[in-house]
């Protein structure tokens, strides 16, 4: 199979999810990889340890933002030019917004946020917001294929990618809609889709003035914050912290749940975790159901120990 | 203003999740039905805002068979004018989407929404499949949503970054938290709903991109490992040493 990556660039670096999905995409076959904006000298080449021989450049600076038309020519007639089988994309929000354009353009099927390779000519997906998986009919024809966040984990080997300029015109009428501005809400840390680790807290807190516990642990381990519903509807943490049916969906090697009872709503957001940490004083709250490991105590006197217990380990090597 | 709203139906957030006929079909037995989340509390609840304040209608457009009357009616209720079901069970994203390009095609909606994504499918892709079928912008992920003369002004929350933006119209759009409040239908708006008009069309396009396959259960989880409260550290130690995650 011959494949084109989309490589996501962010103020000139690649994502983690670009490295997720050229590693993908590597495996399934010879890949090409395409990058869309200003991306920082050095930058590409740097694919090169995730299999990618060469990567196509668009370094046109008014894509440093992403519209799904304009990203949409571009990677379609990347793929065109390489005769490609199968586009490779991460299922964030750049993908969900870029990919099925790119579908109905290339007249591709398309997989949306799969988990792995597929096998025996079926690929893998979660439904039912974490509770089921299902096995989609891969395709012989030309596919389309979303990666989730967390799902594969790149390994970087040796090498450097050779890079070339992509020429293609891009038009007023490819742009969805003028950038009027941008807000960094994430404050420069890790955004919590990419997060490794999560610390989460829910009402058992008590209130906002107790959240120093919960980022001292996420700092200790480096981690992205996160919370239940009811705690961004009051207004103690922001609504982009909040994760479950409603917010976003997580699926972090790590995910250290404090004072949340654990209802059905918050664990579709989360139960895609690899490892799951409950703390809740009470012993048969349902989270301990869905947990690997559990403490039954108070927030304000457990998580504290458990920082100074991760701090110890840290500075010990 | 002409808003159409794309609506589908999913099994309630509570509902037990299993599958009949070799793995193949989810079971509906004793599952209750609700409009997706995503589409029912944000795009159809904020277009209705909109066509209070700006006038207009609302059209609801359901991919599916006769079953799915029920939630339709209930966006009736809410205050939707009309509704078009396009009678299919659909088999993957892109027939939901090649039906509804293919009527709205020609009704000249200035807005068509969608939700961020279903709650069963899990795709977050017809809203985008839409608007390249209808050559139009696609604003995914909005989580609010303002008229300002011939342009919407959009936000969008992505991965830790807000982005505000304008658009101008007919476009489509993704709604997520944040876009409107859910609302509960009173008696008159149940009444009204009853005799409010119901289209049913035959779907356009039948063939399936990417179907299921079979479906699957994850693994039971094998037991949570409780460790004392006063032994904070040795649960460090079990994510180092044991789960190797830190
Ligand atoms: C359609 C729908 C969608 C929803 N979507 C979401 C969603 O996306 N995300 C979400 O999170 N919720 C969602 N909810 C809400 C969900 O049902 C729960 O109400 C919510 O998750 C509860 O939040 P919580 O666990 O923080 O609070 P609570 O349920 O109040 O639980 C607090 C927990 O803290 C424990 N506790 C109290 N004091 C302490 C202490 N000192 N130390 C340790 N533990 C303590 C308690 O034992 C309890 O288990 C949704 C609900 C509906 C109906
Ligand atoms: N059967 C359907 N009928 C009408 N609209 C649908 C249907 N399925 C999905 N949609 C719309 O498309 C959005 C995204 O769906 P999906 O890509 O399946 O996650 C949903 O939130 C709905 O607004």
């Amino acid at each position: 199979m011959t494949n084109l990556v989309f490589a996501e660039l962010s103020n000139g670096k690649l994502r983690k999810t670009a490295h997720e999905a050229a590693a993908f995409a590597a495996q399934l076959g010879n890949t090409t990889a395409i990058a869309i904006g200003r991306a920082d000298e050095g930058e590409l080449q740097k694919l090169g340890a995730y299999g990618i021989a060469k990567v196509l450049h668009v370094a046109n600076e008014s894509l440093n933002n992403v519209f799904s038309k304009a990203y949409t020519k571009v990677i379609t007639a990347a793929a065109q030019s390489i005769n490609a089988d199968c586009i490779v994309i991460s299922h964030n929000s750049t993908g969900k917004s870029v990919a099925p354009r790119v579908a109905i353009r290339w007249n591709a099927s398309l997989y949306p946020g799969v988990n792995g390779l597929p096998v025996n000519g079926t690929i893998r997906k979660a439904v039912f917001s974490g509770k089921a998986f299902a096995d989609l009919t891969f395709s012989d024809g030309l596919k389309v294929v979303t990666l989730n966040p967390n799902s594969y984990k790149p390994v970087a080997g040796e090498g450097a990618a050779t890079v070339e300029n992509f020429e293609i015109a891009i038009a007023e009428s490819d742009f969805d809609y003028t950038v009027l501005s941008i807000e960094d809400e994430a404050g420069g840390h890790v955004p919590l889709p990419e997060a490794e680790i999560v610390v989460s807290g829910g009402r058992g807190l008590k209130g906002p003035e107790n959240w120093n516990v919960i980022e001292d642990l996420a700092n200790a381990l480096g981690a992205a914050t996160a919370c239940s519903r009811p705690v961004a509807d009051i207004g103690w943490r922001p609504h982009h912290e909040h994760v479950g049916q409603t917010g976003i969906t997580i699926k972090p090697t790590l995910y250290i749940a404090v004072g949340i009872s654990g209802a059905i709503q918050h664990l579709a957001g989360v139960n895609q975790s690899k490892v799951i940490v409950v703390i809740n004083k009470d012993p048969e709250a349902p989270f301990f159901k869905a947990a690997d490991y559990g403490i039954v105590g108070d927030a304000l006197e457990v998580v504290p120990k458990i920082t100074e217990a991760v701090k110890k380990m840290r500075a010990e090597g | 203003m002409k808003l159409l709203v794309c609506l589908s139906k999913a099994p309630d957030t509570t509902s037990k999740i299993a599958f009949i006929d070799n793995n193949t079909k989810f079971s509906e037995n004793g599952v209750q039905f609700i409009i997706n989340p995503y589409d029912e509390w944000y795009a159809l609840v904020r277009a209705l805002e909109l066509k209070e304040t700006l006038g207009g209608t609302v059209t609801i457009v359901n991919v599916g068979k006769a079953d799915n009357e029920q939630i339709i009616r209930k966006a009736l209720a809410l205050g939707a004018d009309d509704a078009v079901r396009i009678d299919l069970d659909p088999a993957d994203a892109y027939q939901v989407a090649a039906n509804i390009a293919g009527y709205a095609k020609s009704e000249q909606f200035d807005i068509v929404l969608t939700g961020k994504e279903t709650i069963d499918y899990n795709g977050g892709i017809v809203g985008g499949m839409i608007a390249e079928l209808l050559d139009m912008p696609y604003v995914s992920l909005a989580s609010k949503l303002d008229v300002d003369g011939s342009s919407l002004k959009i936000e969008r929350e992505m991965e830790g970054v807000k982005e505000t933006v304008s658009v101008k119209m007919p476009c489509v759009l993704s709604a997520q938290k944040g876009m409107a409040e859910a609302r509960i239908p009173n008696m008159r708006g149940i009444l009204a709903s009853k005799t409010k008009p119901v289209a049913v069309l035959t779907a356009s396009v039948t063939e399936v991109k990417a179907g299921v396959s079979v479906f699957a259960l994850p693994a039971e989880k094998t037991g949570c490992k409780m460790i004392s409260a006063d032994d904070a550290a040795q649960l460090v130690s079990l994510l180092h040493n044991e789960a190797k995650v830190i």
